[in-house]
Order: C-alpha cells, then sequence, then structure tokens
C-alpha cells in the first residue's frame, strides 16, 4: 500500500504543480474552471488510452515509439505554454494603455484559456499514463489486493493534489500587481523544463546528440530523486546531471519565448489599473 | 539573435539524424523477481551499446539512470531496447523506478 501510495504521489505531484502554476497564471478569469477541469478529465482519460496502447506505442516507429511520443507531448506543452505567456505580453502593453482592455480581452473569450486547457490535458496524460500502467501491473499480478490499493493510490494522489493547491495558494497569495508577473516567469521556466525533458528523449531515441554526457553533477547537493528534487525539476526543470543538449534546449527556449514576450509587449510585467482594479473580482473567485 | 539561435539548433538537430543505429552490439539485460539480471553490466568504453531489457515479471517496471539520461517503460513480458553511450570509463547506476529497490550497474570499461 505504501509502495503504490508513493509512486502514485510522485506522478500525481508532477501534473498537480503544473496545474497549480496554470491555475494561478489564469487566476480571476472566468470560465478557467472549464478549461482546467475539462484538461485535467481529458487527461485521465487519454492516460487510460495510452496505458491500454503502452505495447503498441513502445513498438511503434521502430522501438523509438515511446521517447518519440514522450518527447511530442513535452514539446507541445512548451508551444502551448510560450503562446500563452507571448499572447499576454501581447495584451499586457494593451492593457497599460487602455484600462478596461484585459477585462475585455477576458470577457470575450480571445484569451487563449483553450493553451492552459491543452497543457493541463498533457501533464495529466504524461504522468497519468504511469500510474495506470503501474496500478495495472499490481493488479494483475495479484499483489496486496484491491482495497490496499485503492487507498495508497487515494493517498498518494490526494498528498500530490495537495501540493499542487499549496503552491497555487501560495501563488494567489502574491498581490494582484506581481502576479502576472511571477505567473509569466513561472510559465517561463516550467516550459524551458520541458523543454530539457523533451531533448533528453529525443537523445534516448538517438534522434539527437547529448553534447556531453555530464555537464556538471550536483546530485550531492540535491538529488533529482528526492522529493524536492523531483517538484523542482517539474517547476524549473532541475537536472542533476544534465547533458549539453539539454541545457541548450533549456536556454534557447527560454530566449526564445522570453524574447517573443519582449518583442510584441516589452518586459513582462505591471499590468495596468484594469487588473489592478480587477482584484476585488479575483478575492470573491478564490 | 532568436534567428541565430533557431538556426544553430536547428543545425544541430539535422546534423544528428542520421547516427548508426543498426551496429551498435547488443547486451541483455532481464528483470526477474524484481532483480536485474545480471545486476553488473560491463561494456567497453567510447563505443554505443544497445542494452535489450526484457521483463519477465508480471509487472511493468520502469528502466531509469540519472547518470545514463534514460528512462524507459518496460511492460510486463515485453523488451525494450534502450540505446547508450558512447561512455566515459566509470560505474553508471541504473534502477526500476517503480520499484526502487530493484538496482544495477553499467561498469564501462
Amino acid at each position: 500500500m505504501l509502495a503504490t501510495a508513493i509512486i502514485v504521489f510522485r506522478e500525481a505531484l508532477e501534473a498537480a504543480l503544473i496545474v497549480g502554476i496554470v491555475l494561478a497564471a489564469s487566476a480571476g478569469v472566468p470560465g478557467r474552471g472549464r478549461w482546467v477541469g475539462g484538461g485535467i478529465l481529458a487527461g485521465v482519460v487519454g492516460a487510460v488510452a495510452v496505458a491500454g496502447f503502452a505495447d503498441a506505442i513502445a513498438a511503434a516507429a521502430a522501438g523509438i515509439g515511446q521517447e518519440v511520443f514522450n518527447a511530442a507531448i513535452l514539446f507541445a506543452a512548451v508551444a502551448m505554454l510560450g503562446w500563452h505567456n507571448i499572447w499576454m505580453a501581447t495584451h499586457g502593453r494593451e492593457m497599460t494603455r487602455a484600462a478596461n482592455r484585459l477585462g475585455e480581452a477576458v470577457r470575450d473569450g480571445s484569451r487563449p484559456l483553450w493553451a492552459l486547457g491543452f497543457v493541463v490535458a498533457l501533464a495529466v496524460l504524461r504522468e497519468g499514463s504511469e500510474v495506470v500502467l503501474f496500478l495495472y501491473g499490481i493488479a494483475a499480478a495479484g499483489g496486496g489486493g484491491p482495497a490496499a490499493m485503492a487507498v495508497g493510490g487515494a493517498l498518494g494522489l490526494a498528498a500530490g493534489v495537495a501540493a499542487g493547491a499549496v503552491l497555487y495558494l501560495g501563488l494567489v497569495a502574491v498581490p494582484l500587481r506581481h502576479l502576472f508577473t511571477v505567473t509569466s516567469w513561472l510559465v517561463l521556466l516550467l516550459a524551458a523544463g520541458l523543454a530539457s525533458q523533451g531533448a533528453a528523449f529525443l537523445v534516448q531515441a538517438d534522434l539527437l546528440p547529448a553534447l556531453g554526457g555530464n555537464l556538471w553533477n550536483t546530485s550531492f547537493i540535491l538529488s533529482d530523486q528526492s522529493i524536492p528534487g523531483r517538484m523542482l525539476h517539474t517547476l524549473i526543470g532541475y537536472t542533476a546531471q544534465p547533458t549539453g543538449i539539454q541545457v541548450v534546449f533549456y536556454l534557447a527556449t527560454l530566449l526564445l519565448i522570453g524574447g517573443l514576450m519582449r518583442l510584441v509587449g516589452g518586459t513582462p510585467r505591471r499590468p495596468g489599473p484594469a487588473a489592478r482594479t480587477g482584484r476585488t473580482r479575483l478575492q470573491s473567485q478564490v | 539573435m532568436v534567428r541565430i539561435l533557431g538556426g544553430a539548433i536547428l543545425l544541430v538537430s539535422l546534423g544528428a539524424l542520421a547516427p548508426a543505429r543498426a551496429d551498435a552490439p547488443k547486451v541483455a539485460l532481464a528483470l526477474q523477481n524484481h532483480q536485474f539480471v545480471p545486476a553488473e553490466l560491463a561494456i567497453p568504453a567510447n563505443t554505443k551499446v544497445e542494452l535489450v531489457i526484457s521483463n519477465r515479471q508480471q509487472t511493468p517496471a520502469e528502466f531509469e539512470s540519472s547518470s545514463l539520461h534514460r528512462e524507459k517503460v518496460v511492460p510486463p513480458g515485453a523488451t525494450a531496447s534502450v540505446f547508450v553511450g558512447p561512455l566515459d570509463p566509470g560505474k553508471y547506476e541504473f534502477f526500476d523506478d517503480f520499484n526502487s529497490q530493484t538496482r544495477g550497474h553499467l561498469v564501462v570499461k
């Protein structure tokens, strides 16, 4: 039961942290619950499907199906996060010009909530499929009994969701005029970390060169197998022993998305008076 | 700046798309009763090697290694290939992420 709880916790933690950031990044936006909820639901359905086809996916593309599949999911999430940040940067500038623009853009639904919903679905799908595969394996082997498995799974899931909730609550406690800056940076670092993970899968598939085995090794300070290490791995892409190509992808993603944000809307900060007056609405929703 | 970087990445990716996978020597590794068999594998340094991992258990496993940068789910009864190397001499640990007591080493000489 404990082993089940730990494995489920680890996978749920990664997805929950991403959902926490997405929820904070869309705090106060009407309709976000539908998109995030829909994303979670789609992710769970997708996770069961992916676990069911695990053998077929692994055997696809001459044995590198799993790697290519993971990399595709990760890079799709990077694109969505980047798109969201760049869109927000564009409209951030408009907001400082015209006081009520944010409200309008939000109300007419032009803000790309679908991009965030998609990111949530991908995160839940990726982590969830491993959970489903693992639980199915235990059930098939008849180890521990279904009750112990259900209790372990529920405990692990609850603990993971709790960690995501703590992150979310911590973020929305940030004053609204800084929240936009903070979530923009978090989304940017999240995207860079996911890109570096995606690059690692492409190296494993032999589609990219590693460009240096282990550039450095900080596992004596923080192992990426420890819980704090795993959390930082998800949040900012922390890797104790990165390959050269992972660092290249990390920095390139930071520069590309950060550069485009700067290009279209100045530095990611200071929403206008519109957002500040929107504070009461945010609080009433939280 | 962005364009230069994008171009550089594209070049790097294109240059690497045709590595020689087929000629890598194969090394067999099995998972049974929650143990790697053999628990220690010796491979030559500076050589690309294909680890052929057979999961002879009824439960799924995830072959993972932080120092080798590999993670691959191996469904019950299935066989998966993981390419490693070329590596510097040394000892590289790997484990089953679904059962973290299950550990083994790759010794590169």
